[in-house]
């Protein structure tokens, strides 16, 4: 296959990923930067200093790093047990992992609505245990259940599958040598699981960092994040040079995130 | 021991992934339309539903966007990684790096980048604009699907027909395509699946009076939603898991040879990764 001219087939999707991917996001640095008469301005990007906006970003960073860190803790010992414990893990895992996902998302996560509220499951079953009721819907704490659900199959996936490449040799060995599981642990399998849960992180962060759609149906529309702003600012208010200004922010937060991705990725294949 | 809590955490995960799906189909048969009580068992949002225009033209709607945007992206998509397999090496990773865009990328933001671009054209935003939006985002899983193929083929098949005197063209489509059949229908698929439960671009590049199911969804959540929403999403869901056993557990024969595989976006990204890099 060296006939050069027949790399004119790859021609029509090169066009199409100029004109639709490249050039909107020229277009958003080009609303960002320009008022609506078209002249340059910085407004729209240094809004973010704002009370509302600044407000909202660092609520979103503190709702993605905390999204982050429990889908973390969540998966990771799952990623060990699934390797230990089924024998045909991995189709088992894509199943239970991807099913879910066939069901519309919106769904899913308004399903949490009906778990949460006031009179709802979790209270059914605490109100039954003589416990406590959890009045949790329409707080930080369901939009934060929310992300979690939503994103832990981001964390889990990749983490699984440098966990289950890792050498079993390598695992005996320390083993013949005397170390304990969480000596292993520590010193094999963290180690050698680090790229998978750095895209992890990545996957996970990002989505939760811009959402607005879990926080529109569990936090009642009172929790503003970035998300919700930009959405607001292009659908009601049709400010597209402000909503511009902020998207460009959060560009900045995803290319250090592509960043990171690559730089492991690479450290991954060497 | 170990194994008995291990078990325990995998039952508590379980049911914290599947709880909102069984509310979802628990509320289907729900009698009373308010989410808070049950209210007796009834199929009669399972009727109902169909003499629902609404939600019938926004079930079409998806359907058809999902099977067009897959369709062109599966075709454009394939095109492209056979036209980069004559490409150089640089030229291939250029192409190869602005598919990853869409992946990595925020849906918000692309969402919103497609907006503007269809804003500052003029174009008034309705079915195609959100067809457009869909070909878009789906072009990168058809194209991380089939290059992994094409580096696995063997092109000495495709060289043979040729000194046999087949037409280039010919010899793609007997020796080149069957090969890659199974990878093109798992593009195929995955980018349905994309557009199926796709809501924040779509929200993003729609016009007034357009609806898929998501987007109609999303406007139903704040005064309810309709019960026989749920009643079609659990058919959906179902129909799927029994299409899922029969194209990849096939009971009764062998596997086929290549396997089709339904991944997730970030599936892709993830596998397309550990075979040695994205290019």
């Amino acid at each position: 296959m060296n006939e050069r001219r027949n790399s004119f087939l790859a021609a029509p999707y090169l066009v199409w990923s100029i004109g639709f991917i490249l050039i909107p996001l020229i277009y958003i640095l080009y609303f960002a930067f320009t008022d609506a008469s078209g002249t340059f301005t910085i407004g729209n990007v240094s809004a973010i200093i704002s009370y509302v906006n600044i407000r909202a970003l660092m609520l979103s960073i503190l709702f993605s790093i905390a999204s982050t860190f429990i889908c973390l803790l969540l998966a990771y010992p799952l990623c060990l047990i699934l390797t230990t414990v089924t024998s045909s893990s991995s189709a088992f895992l894509s199943l239970i992992f991807i099913l879910p996902m066939w069901m519309n998302s919106l769904l899913r996560t308004f399903a949490w609505q009906n778990i949460l509220e006031r009179k709802g499951v979790i209270n059914g079953i605490l109100l039954f245990l003589h416990l406590p009721p959890l009045y949790i819907i329409n707080k930080p704490p369901a939009i934060l259940l929310g992300m979690v659900y939503d994103f832990l199959p981001f964390m889990v996936l990749p983490i699984y599958n440098s966990v289950s490449r890792i050498d079993k040799d390598l695992i005996n060995a320390g083993r013949d040598l005397g170390a304990d599981y969480f000596q292993i642990l520590k010193g094999i399998i963290w180690p050698l699981s680090l790229p998978g849960v750095i895209s992890g992180i990545t996957m996970v962060f990002v989505p939760s960092l811009t959402t607005f759609v879990i926080s529109d149906i569990l936090g009642g529309g009172k929790i503003l994040l970035i998300g919700n702003v930009i959405e607001q600012l292009f659908t009601q208010d049709s400010d597209w040079n402000a909503g511009a200004g902020l998207s460009a922010i959060l560009m900045i937060f995803i290319v250090f995130s592509m960043i990171i991705t690559a730089k492991y990725d690479r450290e991954d294949i060497s | 021991m170990k194994s008995f809590f291990g078990k325990m955490y995998l039952t508590l995960v379980l049911i914290f992934l599947y709880a909102p799906i069984a509310t979802l189909m628990i509320l289907s048969f729900n009698q009373s339309k308010s989410r808070s009580h049950w209210g007796g068992f009834t199929l009669e949002w399972y009727t109902g539903l169909f003499e629902n225009e609404e939600i019938m033209a926004a079930f079409r709607t998806t359907i058809i966007l999902a099977f067009l945007s897959a369709l062109i992206a599966t075709i454009l998509g394939t095109a492209a990684c056979t036209g980069m397999q004559f490409m150089k090496k640089r030229e291939r990773s250029f192409i190869m790096g602005i598919t990853n865009i869409p992946m990595l990328n925020a849906d918000i933001v692309t969402g919103v980048s497609l907006m503007l671009l269809f804003i500052a054209s003029r174009v008034s935003m309705g079915f195609s604009t959100v067809l457009l939006s869909h070909i878009t985002f789906n072009i990168p899983y058809v194209i991380l699907s089939v290059m992994p193929r094409y580096r696995e083929l063997n092109r000495s098949t495709y060289e043979a027909a040729l000194d046999l005197g087949a037409e280039p063209v010919y010899a793609f489509f007997r020796v080149v395509l069957p090969d890659l059949m199974s990878a093109v229908l798992s593009g195929f698929l995955m980018s349905f699946t994309m557009s199926l439960d796709d809501f924040i671009i779509t929200h993003f590049t729609q016009g007034p009076g357009f609806d898929t199911l998501s987007t109609k969804i999303y406007s139903e959540v704040k005064k309810g939603i309709n019960p026989e929403v749920y009643a079609l999403s659990t058919i959906m869901f179902l129909t799927v898991l029994v299409l899922l056993f029969f194209v990849n557990y096939k009971p009764w024969g062998k596997q086929p040879t290549g396997q089709i595989k339904v991944m997730t976006k970030r599936e892709v990204i993830v596998s397309s990764s550990g075979r040695g890099g994205r290019l």
